[in-house]
């Protein structure tokens, strides 16, 4: 889903519940801060009881269809903002066709619908202020729509009408394979997105739908037929979400979603997703970068699946571990040793399928061991320090005094609610959150610390100027290294015309 | 490739923290807040088929009652914007000093300083302030004779070198001991800050998180104290923090490196042509002593505007006003007397590294208050905005020779002179030659031939909305009214802009186009692909390449 990008590498934040009321009436202050000192007078500074505050939840409605349909009025500013959700992504498609989901969603919206065509279609929405967007993402595709309360009806019906009657056209999948090979060429000149995607191989394996990458001979072999056939395959109201926000009148607004939406017919449900995830083989890989002066440094592991019943105690554990300023990653890394300006870390949770364990940094090119072994014993030590009183007080106070910021607009209230129901989670898991992570002692540190972390399983990866290391990699003593072949695949002729034959 | 916005990721901006990590803290850009009862009047103005300029005018007319500035006796300017909804708070402090202000030799300090931001004060950070207060000046006494040692062009005694760097680590070590380690941050954090960072700029020093409201007050506490009395503690070990952080921006990134060099080449006199970050050679030398006489200079009150945003009033005024208004007044600085002289010849530079070509050119403009500030907004959207921008129709969409391509005003930053800039980035097989020659075809087209009425009116459409919608959360909020305060002398200008943009005339864009687009006023570089050299080690031939 579109709203998770970001986070689906990192760790798994906050989500939100229906009421946040708390009494506490004094500063929270790190434990760890003042314990032997009399207090200081801004420990003093009064802190009064936060007022009640209760989001309001979006209306939800399922038509016969099947298709759910959530709206949150907001009447503070006139405008409207809707998206349609469609279940599948990039992880349904084979990987033949790796890249198909980035060109359907290009494709889509700048050909048009049958009535009009793309550029006639930016025209009329850039005079109006107005946007229609298509997206794909790892598990679904999308519509959206946003536009002036008054250009609600035109807009919205053109959004319907692009969703129902697409026209995608040979020249805008030409255009759209241009770009999307634009993207593929670069995609070695920068060294921590290098890091970041071999990192994800490294968890998922290189050919894996969570991984892998689009290659200019399956985008290339990508045809209309086949992005019109994803599409049909995808409108099917059963695995649809609409979601709307904004300066609309809710009965109208439920009026003008069931005349568009209730003539779908239902379809076959949309598989769950499957696949086998046994995590990295463990070892040291490497990428030379000889332009840098800079290593990205990763270690990866498999991380675990929201539902999880320790994902409260993983959550405070992650806060601990690498949750801003205070955390133990931040402070000794960064702070205390100077070796890295990012430094970052958590035990992933994804909805539907197992995350990323992973802890990274960047550091200059001669304290890459030092930096790798620095990150490596902050990962042990997980295991072996054992946590602290103060530790999880303050991490609890990080997670419960910001919880509000889960749910203090509308929009974001909205977004958590198509969350929910897109990866089909009860209404209730979030009210749990707060009480979840209320009820997490240090014992429960203890045991999910020695349940999920294990130094033995995880993959160390350096994407930097080798040169110039000077201690080099195998004195991590963690086995040979692995050079991992990043070449772009392309025909000889291109490579001589872009690399001048070179790699 | 995704269509970008160019003038976002190319402007050279620096945060303390990486927003990847805050991103881990399940930060977000803070709070639509739940609304009051706009919508019956909402449907009145659309139903008197009210214009988008109505519209902006009652928000103005909602904010008149919601804001209230006062300026304290210390010259600090507070402004406070009551917006209901959740009970929590949004602030943005805007010190009206960046980067450009860093003293010759000192490149990259305001940088710094806001990074030692976070580093406490007298109350907040150490165990034992008289103490941590010796033991730091020890700290500048030994480094300052390292430093003299260091600099010898003649006769440095590396003996003599080693012994003064063992008696500054020592000084740095005792002075340690008293240090409470991201303290500040850790009170803020527990007590429920979120998007917590800061970010310098050329221009301007900017920091924000936002709170749950019952801790106003706490932050009203923190924040006066570490613009009154913040202690550069640790600072040498957080010098090296930012020297990884230039590494990352700049040294080891393709993109930055071209910026970098098309600074260093389009500006002469202006200190818009170092990098904000710092050259690294005067970063990795900095001192604390320095960094503090920055302080002193540039963060007094008189140059510092405060917004608070979201569950505030009135009443909470006394209160701040105790706080902000302790901090101790003095001189407001003088602006900068350099003025970026005219530019006399083309000039180009040809960056050859082992990455994707890439295309920058930019033309010198006047400075945001410019009575054509509003004709380059639109030449910018005419140019770039969306898929009906002229760039993107002819470069990337009919001639299929760009993934992206964009023009944009106000580069590398505004309060000084500054350009109007493109950046294009071409398809596969295609060069940086052709990227030059077809936006010298828009350009030209610009220069002879009237805007369509059409273009120019959804300029103005776009600009009145998209006014409208940035005022959807309290940060946004908070930021927008404190640099229209800063710059404009009165956060109403924030809404009243929209008459300057709707006063453009087509003939206002061929005037300006012509006078600035000349050849001898262009500066441009030409990124193109060359194979790094081969790696001296053997090591090197066993990994795969990433070229």
């Amino acid at each position: 889903m579109k709203l998770l990008r970001s986070a689906s590498l990192l760790a798994a934040a906050a989500v939100c519940c229906s009421a946040f009321a708390v009494a506490q009436t004094t500063v929270s202050i790190p434990p760890n801060i003042r314990a032997v000192q009399p207090p200081a007078p801004w420990m003093k500074i009064p802190v009064p009881p936060l007022p009640a505050f209760h989001p309001v939840e979006p209306t939800r409605i399922e038509l016969k269809n099947g298709l759910v349909i959530l709206l949150e009025p907001d009447h503070e500013l006139p405008f409207i903002n809707g998206s349609i959700t469609m279940r599948g992504g990039s992880r349904d498609i084979p990987e033949s066709e790796a890249g198909l989901i980035d060109l359907y969603s290009m494709v889509w919206r700048n050909s048009g619908t049958s009535t009009m065509s793309g550029d006639q279609l930016s025209d009329l929405l850039a005079s109006k202020a107005a946007s229609i967007e298509t997206d794909g993402d790892v598990d679904s595709t999308d519509v959206s729509w946003s536009c002036m309360t008054k250009n609600e009806k035109q807009i919205f019906a053109l959004a319907v009408d692009l969703l129902e009657h697409p026209a995608f056209n040979e020249r805008q999948l030409q255009l759209a394979q241009r770009q999307e090979i634009a993207g593929i060429v670069r995609r070695n000149d920068n060294a921590p997105d290098i890091a970041q995607r071999e990192a994800a191989m490294l968890v998922y394996g290189k050919n894996s739908p969570y991984a892998r990458l689009p290659q200019i001979s399956t985008v290339m072999g990508i045809t209309l037929q086949e992005l019109e056939a994803w599409h049909a395959k995808t409108l099917v109201p059963n695995n649809m979400i609409v979601s709307v926000e904004g300066d609309f009148d809710p009965a109208k607004m439920e009026q003008a979603l069931r005349a568009a939406f209730g003539g779908l017919k239902r379809g076959p449900a949309w598989p769950k997703p499957t696949g086998v995830f046994t995590g990295p083989k463990p070892g040291v890989y490497a990428v030379n970068k000889s332009d840098v002066d800079q290593s990205n440094i990763w270690i990866v592991g498999l991380g675990t699946k929201r539902n999880n019943p320790d994902y409260y105690a993983l959550t405070v554990m992650n806060e601990i571990f690498s949750g801003g300023f205070g955390s133990r990653l931040f402070q000794d890394v960064r702070t205390k040793q100077g070796l890295a300006y990012e430094v970052y870390g958590a035990y992933g949770a994804s909805f539907d399928h197992p995350g990323v364990f992973f802890t990274a940094a960047a550091t200059k090119s001669g304290t890459t061991v030092k930096t790798t072994e620095a990150l490596l014993k902050e990962i042990n030590e997980l295991k072996t320090k054992p946590f602290t009183a103060s530790e999880l007080a303050s991490a609890k106070d990080q997670l419960l005094n910001s919880f509000i910021f889960n749910f203090d607009s509308r929009d974001k209230v909205l977004n958590r609610a198509v969350e929910l129901e897109f990866y089909g989670y009860p209404a209730d898991f979030l009210e749990k959150y707060r009480t979840g992570i209320e009820s997490v002692t240090l014992a429960d540190l203890e045991r999910v610390a020695h349940k999920y972390i294990d130094p033995s399983k995880l993959a160390i990866l350096v994407v930097g100027n080798e040169a110039h290391y000077g201690t080099p990699l195998t004195a991590l003593d963690k086995g040979p290294v692995t050079p991992l072949d990043i070449t772009i695949p392309m025909p000889a002729a291109m490579r001589q015309q872009l690399m001048g034959g070179g790699q | 490739m995704r269509y970008l916005r160019a003038a976002r990721w190319l402007a050279p901006v620096c945060c303390v923290m990486v927003a990847a990590a805050a991103l881990a803290q399940g930060s977000a850009q803070a709070a639509t807040a739940s609304s009051t009862s706009n919508f019956a009047a909402n449907a009145a103005l659309q139903a008197a088929e009210a214009s988008g300029h109505a519209l902006v005018q009652k928000e103005l007319a909602l904010f008149n009652k919601r804001v209230t500035v006062k300026v304290l006796p210390n010259g600090l300017t507070l402004i406070l914007c009551n917006r209901p909804g959740a009970p929590v708070f949004s602030y943005f402090t805007l010190v009206n000093a960046g980067d450009a202000n860093d003293p010759t030799g000192e490149s990259g300090i305001a940088h710094m300083f806001e990074h030692m931001a976070f580093k406490g004060t007298q109350d907040l950070g150490t165990t034992n302030y008289p103490a941590e207060k010796i033991a730091l000046a020890k700290v500048e006494t030994t480094y300052a004779a390292y430093d003299r040692e260091y600099r010898k062009r003649v006769g440095r005694n590396p003996q003599k070198l080693a012994e003064l760097h063992a008696a500054f680590k020592k000084a740095e070590a005792d002075a340690d001991q008293y240090v409470i380690p991201n303290e500040f941050t850790e009170i803020a954090e527990a007590n429920g800050a979120t998007g917590l960072n800061a970010e310098t700029g050329l221009d301007y020093t900017r920091y924000f998180w936002s709170m749950p409201i019952n801790r106003l007050q706490l932050w009203a506490y923190m924040e006066s104290d570490r613009i009154a009395h913040p202690v550069l503690r640790q600072f040498y070990q957080e010098r090296n923090v930012v020297m990884e952080e230039h590494r990352m921006r700049i040294d080891s990134n393709p993109v930055g490196l071209m910026v970098e060099q098309f600074l260093a080449a389009a500006y002469v006199a202006s200190p818009y042509h170092r990098p904000g970050i710092g050259w690294m050679s005067e970063l990795s030398q900095i001192t604390a002593t320095e960094a503090w006489a920055f302080h002193k200079k540039y963060y007094v009150p008189s140059n510092i505007v405060i917004a608070v945003v979201g569950d505030v009033t009135p009443a909470d005024l006394p209160m701040l006003e105790k706080y902000f208004g302790a901090i101790p007044a003095g001189p407001k600085p003088q602006p900068m007397t350099t003025i970026e002289p005219r530019q006399v010849a083309e000039k180009a530079v040809f960056l050859k590294m082992p990455t994707q070509p890439m295309f920058l050119e930019g033309y010198h403009r006047p400075d945001y208050l410019s009575p054509d500030d509003a004709t380059y907004d639109a030449i910018q959207d005419i140019f770039s905005n969306g898929r009906t921008s002229r760039l993107y129709r002819s470069l990337v969409e009919k001639q299929q020779i760009a993934a992206e391509a964009e023009g944009f005003t106000g580069f590398p930053a505004t309060k000084q002179a500054s350009m109007f800039a493109f950046f294009a980035v071409p398809n596969p097989g295609h060069t940086d030659e052709q990227m030059k020659a077809a936006i010298q075809q828009q350009i030209e087209k610009i220069k002879t031939t009237d805007v369509t009425t059409a273009e120019l009116e959804m300029f103005k459409t776009r600009a009145r909305a998209d006014l409208l919608r940035s005022l959807n959360s309290n940060q946004g909020i908070a930021q927008a009214l404190a640099m229209s305060q800063l710059r404009y002398g009165n956060w109403q200008h924030l809404f009243t802009q929209i008459n300057q943009i709707d006063a453009v005339t087509k003939a206002d864009i061929r005037r300006v186009a012509n006078e600035v687009f000349v050849p001898s006023n262009c500066t441009y570089i030409m990124v193109q692909h060359e194979a790094p050299p081969s790696p001296p080690t053997a090591a090197g031939k066993t990994a795969g390449g990433a070229r």
